[in-house]
Protein backbone atom coordinates (compact mmCIF):
# COMPACT_ATOMS: atom_id res chain seq x y z
CA UNK A 1 0.00 0.00 0.00
CA UNK A 2 1.67 3.39 -0.95
CA UNK A 3 0.15 6.02 1.32
CA UNK A 4 -1.52 9.17 0.10
CA UNK A 5 0.79 11.77 0.60
CA UNK A 6 -0.81 15.98 1.27
CA UNK A 7 1.35 18.82 1.87
CA UNK A 8 -0.66 21.72 3.46
CA UNK A 9 1.57 24.65 2.29
CA UNK A 10 0.74 28.72 1.61
CA UNK A 11 3.18 31.00 0.52
CA UNK A 12 2.44 34.24 3.77
CA UNK A 13 2.77 32.64 7.02
CA UNK A 14 -0.21 32.41 9.67
CA UNK A 15 -2.62 31.66 6.93
CA UNK A 16 -3.75 28.51 8.97
CA UNK A 17 -1.68 25.90 7.71
CA UNK A 18 -1.48 23.91 11.15
CA UNK A 19 -5.06 25.13 11.87
CA UNK A 20 -6.07 22.92 8.64
CA UNK A 21 -3.31 20.26 9.06
CA UNK A 22 -5.06 19.17 12.71
CA UNK A 23 -8.05 19.82 11.85
CA UNK A 24 -7.88 17.69 8.72
CA UNK A 25 -5.90 15.11 9.87
CA UNK A 26 -8.69 14.67 12.81
CA UNK A 27 -11.23 14.45 10.03
CA UNK A 28 -9.78 12.25 7.82
CA UNK A 29 -9.29 10.05 10.87
CA UNK A 30 -12.89 10.50 12.32
CA UNK A 31 -14.52 9.79 9.12
CA UNK A 32 -12.61 7.94 6.54
CA UNK A 33 -9.35 6.34 8.34
CA UNK A 34 -7.56 5.90 11.05
CA UNK A 35 -4.65 5.19 8.79
CA UNK A 36 -3.11 8.67 9.16
CA UNK A 37 0.09 10.05 9.92
CA UNK A 38 0.48 13.78 10.84
CA UNK A 39 3.93 15.56 10.19
CA UNK A 40 5.58 18.74 11.05
CA UNK A 41 7.71 19.88 8.78
CA UNK A 42 8.11 23.62 9.68
CA UNK A 43 10.99 22.44 11.66
CA UNK A 44 11.90 26.20 12.14
CA UNK A 45 9.01 26.38 14.04
CA UNK A 46 6.85 23.28 14.70
CA UNK A 47 3.96 24.25 16.33
CA UNK A 48 1.22 21.14 15.63
CA UNK A 49 2.27 19.57 19.09
CA UNK A 50 1.23 22.36 20.57
CA UNK A 51 -2.33 21.41 19.92
CA UNK A 52 -1.73 17.88 21.86
CA UNK A 53 -0.59 19.14 25.26
CA UNK A 54 -1.10 15.64 26.44
CA UNK A 55 0.09 13.18 23.97
CA UNK A 56 3.20 11.46 25.39
CA UNK A 57 6.20 11.73 23.37
CA UNK A 58 6.71 7.66 22.31
CA UNK A 59 10.51 8.33 20.68
CA UNK A 60 13.03 10.96 20.07
CA UNK A 61 15.88 11.13 17.72
CA UNK A 62 18.82 13.36 17.17
CA UNK A 63 19.87 14.08 13.64
CA UNK A 64 23.20 15.16 12.56
CA UNK A 65 24.67 16.61 9.61
CA UNK A 66 28.48 15.86 9.00
CA UNK A 67 30.88 18.27 9.24
CA UNK A 68 34.74 17.76 7.99
CA UNK A 69 37.82 17.84 10.06
CA UNK A 70 40.65 19.00 8.38
CA UNK A 71 43.45 17.33 10.36
CA UNK A 72 46.56 19.90 10.08
CA UNK A 73 49.33 17.43 10.97
CA UNK A 74 48.55 15.36 7.85
CA UNK A 75 46.90 18.50 5.62
CA UNK A 76 49.79 20.35 3.25
CA UNK A 77 47.78 23.42 2.92
CA UNK A 78 47.24 22.97 -0.92
CA UNK A 79 44.00 24.53 -0.99
CA UNK A 80 41.95 22.21 -3.08
CA UNK A 81 39.64 21.38 -0.47
CA UNK A 82 38.60 25.17 -0.26
CA UNK A 83 38.74 25.49 -4.00
CA UNK A 84 36.32 22.78 -4.13
CA UNK A 85 33.94 23.81 -1.67
CA UNK A 86 30.81 25.55 -3.87
CA UNK A 87 29.86 27.06 0.04
CA UNK A 88 32.96 29.24 1.03
CA UNK A 89 32.89 26.90 4.48
CA UNK A 90 36.43 26.12 4.25
CA UNK A 91 39.66 28.43 5.21
CA UNK A 92 43.10 27.68 4.28
CA UNK A 93 46.18 29.85 5.12
CA UNK A 94 48.69 27.86 4.29
CA UNK A 95 51.34 30.52 6.07
CA UNK A 96 49.58 30.05 9.48
CA UNK A 97 49.60 26.04 8.80
CA UNK A 98 45.90 26.26 9.44
CA UNK A 99 42.77 24.62 7.85
CA UNK A 100 39.05 24.79 9.19
CA UNK A 101 35.81 24.00 8.18
CA UNK A 102 32.80 26.44 9.29
CA UNK A 103 30.17 24.30 10.15
CA UNK A 104 27.15 27.12 9.79
CA UNK A 105 28.07 27.22 6.27
CA UNK A 106 28.65 23.94 5.24
CA UNK A 107 26.31 21.85 2.95
CA UNK A 108 28.11 18.18 4.00
CA UNK A 109 28.43 17.76 0.37
CA UNK A 110 31.14 15.45 0.73
CA UNK A 111 33.42 17.35 -1.99
CA UNK A 112 36.03 18.45 0.01
CA UNK A 113 36.71 14.82 0.58
CA UNK A 114 37.47 13.86 -2.78
CA UNK A 115 39.55 17.18 -3.15
CA UNK A 116 41.71 16.19 -0.53
CA UNK A 117 44.98 13.98 -2.13
CA UNK A 118 46.82 13.80 1.57
CA UNK A 119 43.87 11.63 3.34
CA UNK A 120 43.72 14.63 5.56
CA UNK A 121 39.90 15.16 5.79
CA UNK A 122 37.29 12.74 7.54
CA UNK A 123 33.71 13.81 8.81
CA UNK A 124 32.37 13.70 12.14
CA UNK A 125 28.36 14.19 13.09
CA UNK A 126 27.13 17.19 14.65
CA UNK A 127 23.60 17.68 15.84
CA UNK A 128 21.46 19.99 14.10
CA UNK A 129 18.09 19.25 14.85
CA UNK A 130 15.86 16.17 16.45
CA UNK A 131 12.55 14.09 15.65
CA UNK A 132 10.07 13.36 18.04
CA UNK A 133 7.03 11.50 17.54
CA UNK A 134 3.78 11.53 19.70
CA UNK A 135 1.25 9.61 20.36
CA UNK A 136 -1.76 12.16 19.71
CA UNK A 137 -4.43 9.73 19.57
CA UNK A 138 -5.05 10.63 15.77
CA UNK A 139 -4.18 7.52 13.47
CA UNK A 140 -0.20 6.94 13.72
CA UNK A 141 0.36 10.17 15.57
CA UNK A 142 2.21 12.99 15.09
CA UNK A 143 5.93 13.44 13.83
CA UNK A 144 7.89 16.69 14.38
CA UNK A 145 11.39 18.39 13.47
CA UNK A 146 12.79 20.29 15.57
CA UNK A 147 15.85 22.10 13.95
CA UNK A 148 18.35 23.33 16.83
CA UNK A 149 18.41 27.02 17.23
CA UNK A 150 21.09 28.59 15.42
CA UNK A 151 21.41 25.99 12.77
CA UNK A 152 20.81 26.75 9.23
CA UNK A 153 19.97 23.56 8.35
CA UNK A 154 16.41 23.28 7.56
CA UNK A 155 16.20 21.18 4.74
CA UNK A 156 18.58 18.40 5.49
CA UNK A 157 16.37 18.10 8.63
CA UNK A 158 12.99 18.19 6.56
CA UNK A 159 14.72 15.49 4.76
CA UNK A 160 15.53 12.98 7.39
CA UNK A 161 12.29 13.60 8.85
CA UNK A 162 10.17 12.41 6.21
CA UNK A 163 12.36 9.42 5.65
CA UNK A 164 11.65 8.87 9.22
CA UNK A 165 8.02 8.13 8.90
CA UNK A 166 7.00 5.34 8.08
CA UNK A 167 4.47 4.87 4.73
CA UNK A 168 2.42 2.05 6.56
CA UNK A 169 -0.56 4.73 6.61
CA UNK A 170 -3.24 5.13 4.62
CA UNK A 171 -2.67 9.29 4.11
CA UNK A 172 0.00 11.25 5.15
CA UNK A 173 -0.46 15.17 5.93
CA UNK A 174 3.04 17.05 6.02
CA UNK A 175 2.55 20.55 7.39
CA UNK A 176 4.81 22.41 5.30
CA UNK A 177 7.08 25.72 6.67
CA UNK A 178 6.13 29.15 4.81
CA UNK A 179 7.48 30.66 2.06
CA UNK A 180 8.31 29.16 -1.37
CA UNK A 181 11.72 28.12 -1.39
CA UNK A 182 13.98 25.29 -0.42
CA UNK A 183 12.47 23.88 2.60
CA UNK A 184 9.01 24.33 0.76
CA UNK A 185 10.17 22.69 -2.24
CA UNK A 186 11.40 19.77 0.01
CA UNK A 187 8.45 19.47 2.00
CA UNK A 188 6.72 19.12 -1.46
CA UNK A 189 9.09 16.75 -3.02
CA UNK A 190 7.42 13.12 -3.73
CA UNK A 191 3.73 14.43 -2.30
CA UNK A 192 0.69 13.77 -4.46
CA UNK A 193 -1.49 16.58 -3.18
CA UNK A 194 -1.30 19.89 -2.01
CA UNK A 195 -3.09 22.44 -0.22
CA UNK A 196 -2.57 25.90 -0.01
CA UNK A 197 -4.33 27.73 2.73
CA UNK A 198 -4.73 31.45 2.28
CA UNK A 199 -6.27 34.36 3.77
CA UNK A 200 -8.31 36.80 1.60
CA UNK A 201 -5.75 39.93 1.50
CA UNK A 202 -3.78 41.54 -0.91
CA UNK A 203 -0.50 39.95 1.23
CA UNK A 204 -2.40 36.18 1.27
CA UNK A 205 -3.15 36.45 -2.46
CA UNK A 206 0.55 37.71 -3.63
CA UNK A 207 2.03 34.75 -1.66
CA UNK A 208 -0.74 32.60 -2.92
CA UNK A 209 0.43 33.67 -6.55
CA UNK A 210 4.05 32.80 -5.89
CA UNK A 211 3.25 29.82 -4.34
CA UNK A 212 1.49 28.46 -7.43
CA UNK A 213 4.31 29.84 -9.78
CA UNK A 214 6.07 27.15 -7.56
CA UNK A 215 3.45 24.35 -7.87
CA UNK A 216 3.20 25.32 -11.46
CA UNK A 217 6.61 24.79 -12.22
CA UNK A 218 7.07 21.45 -10.35
CA UNK A 219 3.49 20.01 -11.82
CA UNK A 220 1.93 19.21 -8.66
CA UNK A 221 -1.50 19.01 -8.50
CA UNK A 222 -3.32 21.37 -5.74
CA UNK A 223 -6.18 22.90 -4.34
CA UNK A 224 -6.98 26.02 -1.78
CA UNK A 225 -8.27 26.22 0.74
CA UNK A 226 -9.40 30.32 1.76
CA UNK A 227 -9.40 30.77 5.29
CA UNK A 228 -10.42 33.63 7.63
CA UNK A 229 -13.10 34.17 4.64
CA UNK A 230 -14.83 37.73 5.17
CA UNK A 231 -11.55 39.10 6.65
CA UNK A 232 -10.62 41.15 3.25
CA UNK A 233 -12.12 41.33 -0.21
CA UNK A 234 -13.01 38.91 -3.17
CA UNK A 235 -9.49 39.23 -5.41
CA UNK A 236 -8.47 35.90 -4.25
CA UNK A 237 -12.14 34.32 -5.73
CA UNK A 238 -11.50 36.28 -8.66
CA UNK A 239 -8.33 34.90 -9.08
CA UNK A 240 -9.33 31.54 -8.73
CA UNK A 241 -11.72 31.65 -10.88
CA UNK A 242 -9.83 33.26 -14.29
CA UNK A 243 -6.50 30.55 -13.47
CA UNK A 244 -9.43 27.95 -13.13
CA UNK A 245 -7.57 26.84 -9.53
CA UNK A 246 -10.13 24.24 -7.60
CA UNK A 247 -11.43 25.90 -4.48
CA UNK A 248 -11.80 23.45 -1.79
CA UNK A 249 -13.02 24.93 0.65
CA UNK A 250 -13.73 28.19 3.10
CA UNK A 251 -13.23 28.71 6.45
CA UNK A 252 -15.34 31.84 8.06
CA UNK A 253 -13.10 34.35 10.31
CA UNK A 254 -14.33 34.29 13.88
CA UNK A 255 -12.62 35.54 17.00
CA UNK A 256 -14.65 33.67 19.05
CA UNK A 257 -12.70 31.05 16.85
CA UNK A 258 -9.45 32.66 17.23
CA UNK A 259 -9.41 32.51 20.92
CA UNK A 260 -9.89 29.01 20.70
CA UNK A 261 -7.06 28.53 18.60
CA UNK A 262 -5.07 30.99 20.61
CA UNK A 263 -5.20 28.79 23.93
CA UNK A 264 -4.29 25.45 21.87
CA UNK A 265 -8.20 24.46 21.84
CA UNK A 266 -8.91 23.87 18.24
CA UNK A 267 -10.30 20.22 18.47
CA UNK A 268 -12.24 20.95 21.85
CA UNK A 269 -16.10 21.40 21.20
CA UNK A 270 -15.78 21.99 17.40
CA UNK A 271 -19.10 23.20 16.05
CA UNK A 272 -21.14 21.22 13.66
CA UNK A 273 -20.70 24.42 11.18
CA UNK A 274 -16.94 23.93 11.56
CA UNK A 275 -16.80 20.33 10.78
CA UNK A 276 -19.01 20.40 7.64
CA UNK A 277 -16.11 22.98 6.35
CA UNK A 278 -14.33 20.36 6.82
CA UNK A 279 -16.09 17.88 5.42
CA UNK A 280 -16.68 19.82 2.00
CA UNK A 281 -12.99 19.64 1.98
CA UNK A 282 -12.55 16.24 2.90
CA UNK A 283 -15.34 15.14 -0.07
CA UNK A 284 -12.84 16.46 -2.40
CA UNK A 285 -9.71 15.13 -1.60
CA UNK A 286 -11.56 11.75 -1.06
CA UNK A 287 -11.97 11.64 -4.53
CA UNK A 288 -8.28 11.96 -5.26
CA UNK A 289 -7.49 9.65 -2.58
CA UNK A 290 -9.70 6.62 -3.57
CA UNK A 291 -7.97 7.20 -7.20
CA UNK A 292 -4.39 7.35 -6.17
CA UNK A 293 -5.42 3.75 -4.28
CA UNK A 294 -7.31 2.62 -7.99
CA UNK A 295 -3.70 3.11 -9.38
CA UNK A 296 -1.33 1.87 -7.21
CA UNK A 297 -3.59 -1.33 -6.92
CA UNK A 298 -4.03 -2.11 -10.29
CA UNK B 1 25.04 60.66 12.89
CA UNK B 2 25.13 57.42 14.09
CA UNK B 3 22.90 54.93 11.62
CA UNK B 4 20.69 52.67 13.57
CA UNK B 5 19.66 49.14 12.08
CA UNK B 6 16.16 47.87 13.32
CA UNK B 7 14.94 44.29 12.44
CA UNK B 8 11.81 43.33 12.63
CA UNK B 9 11.04 39.76 13.10
CA UNK B 10 8.08 37.05 14.38
CA UNK B 11 9.03 33.48 14.73
CA UNK B 12 6.03 32.91 13.37
CA UNK B 13 4.57 34.26 10.46
CA UNK B 14 1.40 36.34 10.27
CA UNK B 15 1.92 38.28 13.64
CA UNK B 16 1.86 41.59 11.41
CA UNK B 17 5.76 42.19 10.60
CA UNK B 18 4.82 43.66 7.51
CA UNK B 19 1.74 46.06 8.22
CA UNK B 20 4.24 47.34 11.30
CA UNK B 21 6.69 47.89 9.42
CA UNK B 22 4.62 49.91 7.00
CA UNK B 23 3.76 51.71 9.68
CA UNK B 24 6.70 52.59 11.05
CA UNK B 25 7.69 53.61 7.61
CA UNK B 26 5.11 56.09 7.30
CA UNK B 27 6.26 57.89 10.53
CA UNK B 28 10.21 57.74 10.22
CA UNK B 29 11.48 60.29 8.61
CA UNK B 30 15.29 59.82 7.06
CA UNK B 31 15.49 56.79 6.87
CA UNK B 32 16.16 53.75 4.97
CA UNK B 33 13.31 50.72 3.98
CA UNK B 34 14.60 46.69 3.46
CA UNK B 35 12.41 44.09 2.87
CA UNK B 36 14.59 41.00 4.44
CA UNK B 37 11.70 38.11 3.35
CA UNK B 38 13.28 37.76 0.44
CA UNK B 39 11.28 34.37 -0.19
CA UNK B 40 7.47 35.83 0.38
CA UNK B 41 8.06 39.67 0.30
CA UNK B 42 4.81 41.48 0.80
CA UNK B 43 6.39 45.50 1.98
CA UNK B 44 5.84 46.67 -1.63
CA UNK B 45 2.28 46.19 -1.87
CA UNK B 46 1.81 49.05 1.03
CA UNK B 47 4.89 50.94 0.02
CA UNK B 48 4.51 50.93 -3.73
CA UNK B 49 8.15 51.05 -4.67
CA UNK B 50 8.96 53.13 -8.19
CA UNK B 51 11.87 50.71 -9.34
CA UNK B 52 15.19 52.17 -9.98
CA UNK B 53 17.43 49.74 -10.51
CA UNK B 54 17.24 45.77 -11.36
CA UNK B 55 19.99 43.68 -10.29
CA UNK B 56 20.44 39.14 -10.94
CA UNK B 57 21.59 37.94 -8.29
CA UNK B 58 23.31 34.69 -9.38
CA UNK B 59 22.15 32.14 -6.87
CA UNK B 60 23.74 28.41 -6.65
CA UNK B 61 25.08 26.64 -9.39
CA UNK B 62 23.18 24.18 -11.92
CA UNK B 63 24.48 21.50 -13.72
CA UNK B 64 23.42 19.84 -16.62
CA UNK B 65 24.39 16.36 -18.38
CA UNK B 66 25.76 16.20 -21.81
CA UNK B 67 23.94 13.24 -23.04
CA UNK B 68 26.01 13.00 -26.13
CA UNK B 69 28.83 12.10 -23.93
CA UNK B 70 27.42 10.88 -20.83
CA UNK B 71 28.15 6.70 -20.69
CA UNK B 72 25.75 5.97 -17.81
CA UNK B 73 28.93 5.09 -15.85
CA UNK B 74 26.54 6.06 -12.78
CA UNK B 75 29.76 7.98 -10.74
CA UNK B 76 27.56 11.24 -10.09
CA UNK B 77 24.69 9.58 -9.02
CA UNK B 78 26.49 7.40 -6.30
CA UNK B 79 28.50 10.11 -4.94
CA UNK B 80 25.38 13.10 -5.23
CA UNK B 81 24.53 13.30 -1.73
CA UNK B 82 20.99 15.17 -1.90
CA UNK B 83 20.04 12.69 -4.54
CA UNK B 84 19.40 14.62 -7.73
CA UNK B 85 20.59 12.36 -9.88
CA UNK B 86 18.28 9.64 -10.59
CA UNK B 87 18.10 7.45 -14.15
CA UNK B 88 14.96 8.24 -16.22
CA UNK B 89 12.33 6.28 -18.22
CA UNK B 90 14.99 5.95 -21.10
CA UNK B 91 17.80 4.71 -18.66
CA UNK B 92 19.67 8.37 -19.49
CA UNK B 93 20.72 10.04 -16.18
CA UNK B 94 19.00 13.21 -14.99
CA UNK B 95 19.75 16.09 -12.20
CA UNK B 96 16.43 17.33 -10.32
CA UNK B 97 17.13 21.28 -10.10
CA UNK B 98 14.84 21.43 -6.87
CA UNK B 99 17.28 19.06 -5.26
CA UNK B 100 20.52 20.21 -6.21
CA UNK B 101 22.56 22.26 -3.56
CA UNK B 102 25.16 23.35 -6.56
CA UNK B 103 27.69 22.19 -4.75
CA UNK B 104 29.66 20.61 -8.18
CA UNK B 105 31.01 17.55 -7.44
CA UNK B 106 28.94 15.57 -9.89
CA UNK B 107 30.98 17.85 -12.57
CA UNK B 108 34.11 17.25 -10.66
CA UNK B 109 33.68 13.71 -10.99
CA UNK B 110 32.84 13.07 -13.96
CA UNK B 111 35.38 11.26 -16.17
CA UNK B 112 33.56 11.87 -19.38
CA UNK B 113 32.90 16.16 -18.51
CA UNK B 114 29.75 15.43 -19.83
CA UNK B 115 28.95 17.83 -16.76
CA UNK B 116 28.73 21.60 -17.03
CA UNK B 117 27.20 24.06 -14.47
CA UNK B 118 26.08 27.57 -14.72
CA UNK B 119 24.87 29.68 -11.77
CA UNK B 120 20.77 30.40 -11.85
CA UNK B 121 19.50 33.50 -12.36
CA UNK B 122 15.81 33.49 -11.33
CA UNK B 123 16.09 36.30 -8.40
CA UNK B 124 16.33 39.57 -8.71
CA UNK B 125 16.73 42.26 -6.31
CA UNK B 126 15.89 46.02 -6.84
CA UNK B 127 16.85 49.68 -5.41
CA UNK B 128 13.48 51.78 -5.53
CA UNK B 129 11.86 54.81 -4.70
CA UNK B 130 8.46 55.18 -2.04
CA UNK B 131 6.92 58.28 -1.08
CA UNK B 132 8.37 57.01 2.50
CA UNK B 133 12.34 57.07 1.33
CA UNK B 134 14.59 54.53 -0.63
CA UNK B 135 14.03 50.55 -0.05
CA UNK B 136 15.88 47.56 -1.00
CA UNK B 137 13.75 44.63 -2.08
CA UNK B 138 14.30 41.51 -4.16
CA UNK B 139 11.93 38.91 -6.12
CA UNK B 140 12.70 34.84 -5.34
CA UNK B 141 12.38 32.78 -8.46
CA UNK B 142 10.59 30.02 -7.30
CA UNK B 143 12.31 26.73 -5.16
CA UNK B 144 15.76 28.97 -5.66
CA UNK B 145 18.32 28.22 -3.16
CA UNK B 146 20.66 30.84 -1.28
CA UNK B 147 18.06 33.19 0.21
CA UNK B 148 20.59 34.06 3.12
CA UNK B 149 22.58 35.30 1.06
CA UNK B 150 20.06 37.49 -1.03
CA UNK B 151 18.90 38.79 2.37
CA UNK B 152 22.92 39.80 2.80
CA UNK B 153 23.36 41.36 -0.33
CA UNK B 154 19.48 43.78 -0.16
CA UNK B 155 20.99 44.32 3.86
CA UNK B 156 24.40 45.42 2.26
CA UNK B 157 22.85 47.72 -0.33
CA UNK B 158 20.27 49.14 2.46
CA UNK B 159 23.40 50.13 4.49
CA UNK B 160 25.37 51.75 1.65
CA UNK B 161 22.67 53.82 0.28
CA UNK B 162 22.18 54.92 4.63
CA UNK B 163 26.11 56.05 4.35
CA UNK B 164 25.67 58.08 0.79
CA UNK B 165 22.08 59.92 1.62
CA UNK B 166 23.19 60.01 5.15
CA UNK B 167 20.26 58.40 6.64
CA UNK B 168 19.73 57.44 10.08
CA UNK B 169 17.94 54.60 10.45
CA UNK B 170 17.29 51.18 8.35
CA UNK B 171 13.82 49.63 9.10
CA UNK B 172 14.19 45.86 8.06
CA UNK B 173 11.08 44.03 7.61
CA UNK B 174 12.32 40.34 8.23
CA UNK B 175 11.00 36.90 7.31
CA UNK B 176 9.43 34.34 9.61
CA UNK B 177 11.13 31.33 11.47
CA UNK B 178 14.40 30.84 13.01
CA UNK B 179 16.43 29.35 10.29
CA UNK B 180 18.76 30.90 7.18
CA UNK B 181 17.22 34.53 6.18
CA UNK B 182 15.98 34.56 9.83
CA UNK B 183 20.00 34.29 10.92
CA UNK B 184 20.93 36.66 8.02
CA UNK B 185 18.54 38.69 9.02
CA UNK B 186 19.96 39.35 12.45
CA UNK B 187 23.49 39.02 11.79
CA UNK B 188 25.05 42.52 12.91
CA UNK B 189 21.97 44.45 12.84
CA UNK B 190 21.48 47.16 16.02
CA UNK B 191 18.15 46.17 17.44
CA UNK B 192 15.60 43.22 17.21
CA UNK B 193 11.47 44.21 17.63
CA UNK B 194 9.85 41.17 17.72
CA UNK B 195 6.59 41.38 16.72
CA UNK B 196 4.35 38.52 18.22
CA UNK B 197 0.17 37.50 18.92
CA UNK B 198 -0.85 36.14 22.48
CA UNK B 199 -1.38 32.20 20.87
CA UNK B 200 0.29 29.99 22.28
CA UNK B 201 2.25 29.06 18.48
CA UNK B 202 3.15 32.66 18.79
CA UNK B 203 4.86 32.74 22.12
CA UNK B 204 6.09 29.25 21.48
CA UNK B 205 7.68 30.79 18.45
CA UNK B 206 8.82 33.97 19.59
CA UNK B 207 10.60 32.25 22.74
CA UNK B 208 12.49 30.39 20.06
CA UNK B 209 13.28 33.49 18.22
CA UNK B 210 14.10 35.26 21.32
CA UNK B 211 16.99 32.27 22.31
CA UNK B 212 18.00 32.80 18.58
CA UNK B 213 19.12 36.54 18.91
CA UNK B 214 20.22 35.99 22.35
CA UNK B 215 22.99 34.13 20.54
CA UNK B 216 24.03 37.76 18.75
CA UNK B 217 24.07 39.66 21.87
CA UNK B 218 21.42 41.75 19.89
CA UNK B 219 19.12 44.22 22.19
CA UNK B 220 15.36 43.39 21.78
CA UNK B 221 11.94 44.54 22.53
CA UNK B 222 8.74 43.64 21.72
CA UNK B 223 5.20 44.79 20.55
CA UNK B 224 2.31 42.27 21.00
CA UNK B 225 -0.12 42.65 18.16
CA UNK B 226 -3.96 41.70 18.41
CA UNK B 227 -3.57 41.75 22.60
CA UNK B 228 -7.29 40.91 23.03
CA UNK B 229 -7.36 37.84 21.27
CA UNK B 230 -7.09 35.21 24.87
CA UNK B 231 -6.54 37.48 28.00
CA UNK B 232 -5.15 34.09 29.69
CA UNK B 233 -2.43 33.71 26.69
CA UNK B 234 -1.76 37.66 26.80
CA UNK B 235 -1.08 37.76 30.66
CA UNK B 236 1.37 34.72 29.89
CA UNK B 237 3.46 36.46 26.95
CA UNK B 238 3.15 39.61 29.17
CA UNK B 239 5.14 37.43 31.76
CA UNK B 240 7.60 36.03 29.76
CA UNK B 241 8.64 39.24 28.55
CA UNK B 242 9.14 40.66 31.94
CA UNK B 243 10.91 37.76 33.23
CA UNK B 244 13.65 38.16 30.24
CA UNK B 245 13.91 41.53 30.67
CA UNK B 246 12.92 42.67 27.24
CA UNK B 247 10.63 45.61 27.01
CA UNK B 248 7.07 45.46 25.54
CA UNK B 249 6.74 48.79 23.47
CA UNK B 250 3.00 47.83 22.96
CA UNK B 251 0.15 46.13 23.21
CA UNK B 252 -2.25 46.80 20.06
CA UNK B 253 -5.69 45.07 20.48
CA UNK B 254 -7.08 43.31 17.08
CA UNK B 255 -7.67 46.26 14.99
CA UNK B 256 -9.32 45.04 11.60
CA UNK B 257 -7.79 48.59 10.33
CA UNK B 258 -4.80 46.73 9.43
CA UNK B 259 -6.14 44.93 6.84
CA UNK B 260 -8.76 47.82 5.56
CA UNK B 261 -5.22 49.96 5.06
CA UNK B 262 -3.61 47.19 3.21
CA UNK B 263 -7.11 46.41 1.05
CA UNK B 264 -5.86 50.57 -0.09
CA UNK B 265 -2.23 49.86 -0.21
CA UNK B 266 -2.08 52.36 2.42
CA UNK B 267 -0.11 51.92 5.56
CA UNK B 268 -2.24 52.07 9.31
CA UNK B 269 -1.24 55.63 9.78
CA UNK B 270 -2.00 56.60 6.11
CA UNK B 271 -5.31 55.01 6.61
CA UNK B 272 -6.32 56.45 10.16
CA UNK B 273 -3.42 58.89 11.27
CA UNK B 274 -5.67 59.62 14.78
CA UNK B 275 -6.91 56.13 15.50
CA UNK B 276 -6.09 54.52 18.96
CA UNK B 277 -3.11 52.43 17.29
CA UNK B 278 -2.17 55.08 15.40
CA UNK B 279 -1.16 56.90 18.35
CA UNK B 280 -0.23 53.81 20.04
CA UNK B 281 2.34 53.40 16.77
CA UNK B 282 3.35 56.96 16.80
CA UNK B 283 4.16 56.90 20.77
CA UNK B 284 6.08 53.41 20.59
CA UNK B 285 7.91 55.06 17.92
CA UNK B 286 9.26 57.62 20.04
CA UNK B 287 10.43 55.16 22.81
CA UNK B 288 12.31 53.20 20.16
CA UNK B 289 14.47 56.22 18.50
Amino acid sequence: MTPFKIAIASGKGGTGKTTVSVNLSYFLSKHITNSIQLVDCDVEEPNDALFFPKAPLTSTKEVTQLIPFIDTEKCTFCRKCAEYCEFNAIVVLPTAKFAQVNASLCHSCGACLHACEFDAITENPEPIGKIRALDNGIGSGLVEGRLNIGSAMQTLLIRELKSEVSSNSKIIIYDAPPGTSCPVVETIAGTDYIILVTEPTPFGLHDLKLTVDLLKDIKKPFGVVVNKAGLGNSDVFNFLKTENIELLGELPFEKSYAKKYASGKLLEGVSPEIEARYMKIIDKIAKRIDEHDRDNNS
Amino acid sequence: MSMTEITILSGKGGTGKTSITAALASIASNAVFCDNDVDAADLHLILDPKIREEHVFYGAYVPSIDQSKCTQCGICADNCRFNAITLDKNGNYEIDPFKCEGCRLCERLCPEEAITSKKSDGNRWFVSDTRFGPMVHAHMGPGEENSGKLVTEVRRRARKIAEETGAELILNDGPPGIGCTAISSITGTGHVLIVTEPTIAGLHDAKRLVELVENFNIPISAIINKYDINSEVSDEVDQYFIGKNIPVLAKINFDVAFVKAMLEKKSLIEYNPTSETSEMIKKMWKTLT
